[in-house]
């Protein structure tokens, strides 16, 4: 069986499904990954990704659907049957035994030959660079290093699916830069799948080949970090993306490619993409595309932060709407701006009426 | 600015660097109290068993080990302690693990509480109408045609050992509980994503964590057991099989009036618990002794 899941092509899940009780955490997830590929399962916390997960990991029954290696059904092995490696959210190092013994644990349970076994765990362990750290327990170990025992623990198995649960959530800002280059380096030298569990878009976006954009245990979009960030399907997906601004309007003309809409008196424009489905829309725009212009949107400036490379800042625009929007200069608390975004950047979804 | 004629700091700063402040003072209670309930009555007692009634240093001591109706509580003792500890233990491990996924704990934690609050001379009173020649016990046996004649289960070494059992398994049990709850559930799972099947998960991931704890409860159990008392006179042979050594230093001290003699007795009871206990530390330190949990939280 193990040798078999080696040489596999793609997983494939179909209309996979969890309850707790009478709560649907995972209502039909169906999607494939091929060989090769660095999926992120990215949304917001209790959306039912770490539920999918588990349950593509083993260690939470499916109560609906299949998952498949190829043409073979895994879902109804065992955790320890599949063979996948998983990186957990606090590590899960086995805090009895020493770096080398934790490395080593699966490919002694897989009754691999020692002297095997022995180049396996250097190799691993040379690929998360720990050599001078082998013989000490993980709780002498910094945080950092403890993530890097765990990838190797879980890489060294060869398994066809790596699983990442929010590996890098409890690591400092710096750290987690550091090590997403490492597990994209690690992902591109294995060969296999990573599907990484995440709520932090620019983690997905930085680490992944596709997105998985869940909310409320559906699945909401599945594309490429540029199709999510330029063209997210629907507005929580856009919400999610940093389209932080939300503004309600009456649609009043639409051509080929714009589509004008009446916010409080004055017109922005934006993308039309599809349909409506009726005269009441939407438009999310990004704060880093909304900025002061000659005409626009007028609002109070209420919040001006400095960023660095510009100032962010909030404002309340008609209706008493909040605009969150960035700006070259600082602006005053009070102060009466006029916010536009270029008709490219704007985009126009069905509203709560339609 | 004022460096060069800084003052030494004030006492009560010296001693707080120490560790010494005024919330040390709230230790002094809880100390007076161990010195006037343990530690005086342990050193009278150690002073009392050098005085024996025939004025020689050691009479006592030479008493009880040349005389093998002493001596011999120890043995006897021990083998009723030993075996009762171990057996408790090894229930305890599998039903602690069976329940450590229930639902309704608290319910059976409940239930087996029981028998710890009701004592020990309520229990053998109960065991020696159930299980006595006329017991509900014995005559569901001779019912059945299991036996012809009563099973002598009471007033003899099984009647102790049992009762032991029942007192002893709760306390044992929950410790082993509380033990195998503290274990960070996640370990198996990873365990099991490496590979290892319940009992691989059992052996290197779960006992290996288990075992400081089981150092600790056998130590207690043990030292429970080992004082046995009110069982082996109501439910044992006080003369014979189950003459342990608290009966051998209640005799001593309330029917020989001899204090001194049962106060040496006392002390060679202390000094074999102490041994059996620094035994089972000591195992216990061969082992990883560090939190049980998977990394940071």
């Amino acid at each position: 069986m193990a040798a078999s899941l080696k040489s596999f092509k793609s997983l494939r899940l179909e209309h996979l499904g969890r309850d707790f009780g009478t709560l649907n955490a995972l209502k039909d997830l169906t999607f494939s990954i091929e060989r090769g590929e660095f999926v992120a399962l990215l949304g917001p916390s209790g959306c039912g990704k770490s539920t999918a997960l588990n349950c593509i990991a083993g260690l939470l029954p499916t109560t609906r659907g299949s998952i498949w290696l190829d043409q073979t059904r895994i879902d109804t092995l065992g955790a320890e049957d599949r063979g996948f490696g998983m990186v957990f959210q606090n590590y899960a190092l086995f805090p009895h035994m020493s770096v080398r013994d934790n490395i080593g644990f699966g490919l002694r349970m897989q009754g691999v030959p020692k002297i095997e076994a022995g180049k396996r765990i250097d190799a691993a362990i040379a690929t998360v660079r720990l050599q001078s750290q082998i013989d000490k327990l993980p709780g002498q170990l910094s945080g950092g290093q403890q993530q890097r025992v765990a990838i190797a623990r879980a890489i060294v198995i060869e398994p066809p699916l790596v699983l990442m649960d929010e590996p890098l959530s409890n690591l400092d800002a710096k750290l987690r830069l550091e090590m997403r280059q490492e597990i994209r380096r690690i992902h591109s030298g294995l060969g296999s799948i990573t599907l990484y569990v995440t709520h932090d878009q620019d983690e997905a976006m930085s680490l992944a080949d596709r997105i998985v954009v869940m909310r409320d245990g559906e699945v909401r979009q599945i594309g490429t970090p540029e199709d999510l960030y330029l063209r997210p399907a629907t507005l929580d997906v856009a919400e999610f993306m940093g389209f932080r601004n939300r503004i309600a309007g009456r649609i009043i003309d639409v051509t080929a490619d714009t589509v004008s809409i009446d916010v409080g008196g004055t017109t922005i424009k934006g993308q039309r993409r599809a349909k409506f489905n009726g005269r009441d829309v939407v438009a999310a725009i990004r704060p880093d595309d909304l900025v002061a212009a000659p005409s626009g949107l007028a609002a109070i400036v209420e919040v001006c932060e400095y960023r660095g490379h510009s100032f962010f800042g909030s404002a309340r625009g008609p209706g008493g709407v909040e605009l969150f929007f960035s700006s070259s200069e600082r602006l005053a608390n009070g102060d009466a701006v006029t916010l536009a975004a270029d008709p490219s950047r704007v985009l126009v979804y069905d509203g709560a009426g339609a | 600015m004022n460096d060069a004629h800084t003052p030494p700091p004030a006492l009560g700063m010296r001693l707080a660097a120490m560790g010494l402040d005024a919330v040390t003072l709230l230790v002094l209670p809880a100390a007076l109290l161990i010195v006037a309930l343990f530690v005086y009555p342990f050193l009278y007692g150690l002073w009392l068993s050098f005085h024996p009634k025939d004025g020689s240093t050691f009479g006592n001591y030479v008493k009880f080990f040349s005389d093998p109706f002493l001596y011999g509580t120890i043995g006897k003792t021990l083998w009723l302690a030993l075996p009762v500890t171990v057996l408790n233990l090894l229930l305890a491990i599998p039903i602690a693990f069976r329940v450590r996924r229930m639902r309704n704990q608290r319910i059976l934690t409940t239930i087996l509480v029981l028998p710890i609050t009701l004592g020990t001379v309520l229990v053998a009173e109960g065991m020696l109408n159930y299980f006595g020649p006329q017991g509900w016990f014995n005559r569901a046996v001779m019912t059945l045609g299991l036996s012809s004649t009563p099973l002598k289960l009471v007033h003899n070494y099984t009647g102790v050992f049992i009762s032991l059992v029942i007192t002893g398994f709760p306390f044992t049990f929950l410790l082993v509980l509380s033990y195998l709850t503290g274990i960070d559930p996640v370990l198996e799972q990873a365990a099991a994503t490496l590979g290892a099947k319940t009992a691989a998960r059992f052996r290197h991931i779960l006992l290996p964590l288990l075992v400081p704890g089981l150092g600790v409860t056998f130590c207690l159990g043990f030292v429970q057991a080992f004082s046995v008392f009110p069982s082996a006179v109501l439910l044992g042979a006080p003369a014979g099989p189950t003459r342990v050594i608290s009966i051998a230093a209640y005799e001593a001290a309330f029917e020989h009036y001899d204090y001194s003699l049962a106060s040496a007795i006392a002390m060679v009871m202390a000094l074999v618990l102490l041994v059996i206990v620094v035994a089972a530390l000591s195992v216990r330190n061969l082992f990883y002794r560090g939190p049980a949990s998977g990394g940071k939280g």
